[in-house]
């Protein structure tokens, strides 16, 4: 019978409306509304949805909840294996991990797992102050003094790690490169798709309950990690630095004035509050190209939009099926007017007298054999370049591991592009150093960076 | 927060800021740079070190007003705070004993050149000290140069100070008399830094220069101080902020620090209103 009902669709703001704003697009479920989708869940016994999460969320559980209405509860059972649902439910890649197990997906549509999961923690934030808080990592009584460990990075997996040793009751301190706490989430993904004051709660919760964050702490320069551990007394090291390092295409016209790697261009936007005319400029172009097919490369497309560009392209050297973004968002910056060139790659930027980028010269694709990631393969076709006339471009082909901690710690184990080598109990190659998350898995995903910090707390409290 | 702890202004247009940051006067080493914000709304901004008091706990930077966050800073009163720093940043000048060697500074960028100088000299070396800027009153530290400095000279292009002309002239007399200059440290203008590259490139003398390239985090995250170098992409902020002379593309960087000229101007015309 619960069959017969529809997903839920959640209320969202209008293409036309959001493409000129910077606002969330997703305005999230109504109570009613979660509810009747929390009913079209089967309460699986062996439920497939849950082993397609990273990190084993009890699903049917917290849904359950949700039916009954205790959406704090619901909150509460999520909270026990995720640290910031309220992030995972607005970016996590569920078609891919748990709708896409889920098994009324093999019929009808999976159940809005992403969904709930959001309205669970936005709601125990807007409506039980009280119950979140007792949920914020409260220390555990543990003999004094408690050993000190040092996070480095404060995106998704150092606050996990963080919070984590926190309970456990370790006296914890987060040294963050910038001048705001919360990584990618705060630098990198736009506030159209996950508000700030979001990130910052959790930040402002962890904070509340006893980790300490020191801004501005370029670990490398300021304090190396031998530092850390001897001088400066931490007994053991978490490193979550990320991959923010972009690389580029290494094609002409690459440093002309208007060609941005995404990384500049969303932070620019984000952190340092373009969107909102702070002091750091940003060109906001008429006609932008944007070089990727990734979620970093869909949240400048739309960015792009939303500071007032005409034509924004999106060019993609694979086809859309192999677009690893999250289909909600390239289903979002479709309707919002992106215009997706697939098997297209930009060659060559052209660019005025004074420098500017005026054309990007582009060259189509055709899919070949498959290749080691085991997609097809895009090859050039031959005399396909056209121009295309454009003012800004984005350059979103990927990140690789930054080079300062290394630097500065020669002793610490690298490998392919010098991601940071660990066990599987996220241990490095230097003693009481751990790491996690993009800097060891080059970059991926928020849960999966947030499942290596917890990983890495509990190996850590276990040695100390 | 990093408290001020003194401002000074040198000249009309250049003033001095000492700032407390115990931290990285500890770890500062000649050639680096720090990050600064100044408040909430206010843009990222690089600035060398010009001098450091370990003991006290302080840093000296040195600044020209040249737009809005650089004016804003400049006034600034002893006891206000600076919401931000961040450092110390880039890779510290490699400093070796080598014989005599030329240490050139334009402009504001005498004050970065300070420290590398006297580290130069501990370092049992003969520095040979060419100061020019456009008129006397950009002439700074000319004083504290002359303490150390084998030999000092100023130029000025107006000839209100010094010798009139460029640095470059003055580097091209010392060749030209045969001067045995084993290296060349030049920090000023893009374009004072592109002449001098281009002095010493057919005489084969190794040539360091130091790009004050626009910068966000100044951490290798955003790629906005990327240049190209013998044909490889670096980051400023990273690699550098020191690169071998004759291998960077000082015209490609004279057009990328146009990027936001039109916007920079419209809003220092706005804040000084
Ligand atoms: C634009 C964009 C959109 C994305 N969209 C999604 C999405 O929709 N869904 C999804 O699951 N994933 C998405 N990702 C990927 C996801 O954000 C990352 O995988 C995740 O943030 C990695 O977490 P992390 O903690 O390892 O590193 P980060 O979030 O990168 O955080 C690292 C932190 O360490 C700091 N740091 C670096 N070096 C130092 C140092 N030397 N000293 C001190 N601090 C340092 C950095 O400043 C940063 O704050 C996106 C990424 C980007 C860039
Ligand atoms: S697989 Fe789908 S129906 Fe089954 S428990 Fe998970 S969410 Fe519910
Ligand atoms: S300033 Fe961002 S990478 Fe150098």
């Amino acid at each position: 019978m619960t069959e017969k009902i529809l997903r839920q669709k959640k209320q969202e703001q209008t293409p036309q409306a959001r493409s000129r704003n910077f606002e969330e697009v997703s305005l999230g479920y109504a109570p009613e509304r979660a509810r009747l989708e929390a009913g079209r869940c089967l309460q699986c016994k062996n439920p497939l949805c849950v082993s397609g999460c990273p990190v084993n969320v009890k699903i049917p559980q917290f849904i359950r909840k949700i039916k009954e209405g205790d959406f704090c509860g619901a909150y509460a059972v999520i909270r026990e294996d995720n640290y910031l649902p309220a992030v995972c439910g607005r970016v996590c890649p569920q078609e891919t991990q748990c709708e896409g197990r889920c098994i009324l997906g093999r019929k009808n549509e999976p159940v809005a797992v992403g969904d709930l999961e959001r309205f669970a923690a936005d709601w125990a934030a807007a409506n039980a102050a009280a119950g979140k808080r007792q949920l914020a990592s409260q220390r555990a009584a543990r003999a004094q003094p408690a050993a000190k460990i040092a996070v480095v990075g404060s995106g998704p997996s150092g606050l996990t790690c963080a919070a984590e040793l926190n309970t456990a009751g370790f006296d914890v301190t987060v040294f963050e490169a910038l001048h705001e706490p919360g990584g990618v989430l705060v630098y990198g993904i736009p506030e159209f798709r996950l508000p700030k004051n979001i990130v910052r709660r959790e930040i402002d919760a962890l904070a509340a309950a006893g980790v300490k964050f020191e801004l501005n702490a370029v670990i490398g320069k300021l304090f190396t990690v031998d530092e850390l551990l001897s001088g400066k007394g931490f007994a053991a090291l978490y490193i979550a630095s990320g991959a923010g390092f972009p690389l580029f295409m290494d094609i002409p016209g690459e440093d002309l004035n208007g060609v941005y790697s995404a990384n500049e261009y969303l932070t620019r936007i984000n952190l340092m509050k373009a969107c909102a005319d702070a002091d750091t400029p940003v060109l906001r172009g008429r006609r932008a190209a944007v070089v990727g097919g990734g979620n970093v490369a869909l949240d400048a497309a739309r960015s792009a939009l939303r500071l007032g560009a005409e034509k924004v392209y999106l060019l993609y050297r694979r086809s859309r099926a192999e677009m690893p973004a999250r289909c909600e968002e390239a289903r979002h910056a479709e309707e919002e007017g992106v215009e997706f060139l697939f098997l297209h790659n930009p060659v060559k930027y052209l660019g005025d007298a004074r420098g500017f980028v005026q054309k990007a010269l582009v060259q189509k694709m055709e899919l070949g054999a498959p290749d080691t990631s085991g997609r097809r393969r895009p090859l050039p076709v031959a005399g396909s370049e056209y121009e295309l006339a454009v003012d800004a471009v984005i350059v979103a082909v990927g990140t690789q591991a930054n080079p300062l901690i290394k630097d500065s710690a020669p002793d610490l184990e690298t490998g392919r592009s010098g991601y940071i080598i660990i066990d599987e109990n996220g241990k490095t190659s230097k003693n009481r150093v751990y790491a996690g998350g993009d800097i060891t898995s080059g970059a991926a995903t928020v849960i999966l960076a947030m499942g290596a910090g917890k990983k890495a707390a509990r190996a850590i409290g276990g040695i100390l | 927060m990093a408290l001020i702890k003194f401002i000074q202004q040198l000249s009309p247009a250049v003033y001095r800021l000492t700032v407390a940051a115990p931290e990285i006067a500890r770890k500062h080493r000649p050639g680096q740079f720090i990050m600064l914000r100044i408040d909430g709304n206010g843009e990222r901004i690089p600035l060398t070190v010009a001098d450091k008091n370990p003991e006290a706990g302080a840093i000296d930077l040195i600044v020209q007003t040249v737009g809005k966050t650089t004016y804003q800073l400049c006034r600034l009163k002893a006891g206000d705070n600076i919401k931000d720093i961040a450092g110390p940043l880039g890779r510290p000048t490699a400093i070796e004993k080598l014989g005599a060697v030329a240490v050139i500074g334009g402009g504001i960028g005498i004050a970065p050149l300070y420290p590398i100088a006297v580290g130069f000299q501990k370092a049992g070396n003969d520095v040979i000290s060419i100061l020019g800027a456009r008129g006397r009153d950009l002439l700074i530290l000319t004083e504290k140069f002359a303490a150390f400095s084998s030999e000092l000279i100023l130029t000025t292009d107006d000839g209100s100070a010094g010798a009139q002309g460029f640095v470059t002239n003055a580097l091209q007399k010392l060749l030209d008399a045969g001067r045995d200059i084993k290296k060349v440290i030049a920090i000023g203008p893009l374009i004072m830094m592109k002449a001098v590259a281009e002095l010493t490139r057919p005489r084969g003398i190794p040539t360091v220069v130091s790009l004050n390239s626009l910068m966000i985090d100044g951490t290798g995250m955003c790629g906005c101080c990327r240049t190209t170098i013998g044909g490889r992409v670096q980051f400023a902020c990273v690699h550098g902020p020191e690169f071998d002379g004759h291998l960077v593309d000082f015209d490609a960087l004279l057009r990328r620090a146009n990027t936001y000229k039109d916007i920079e101007q419209k809003r220092l015309a706005k804040y000084l209103g």
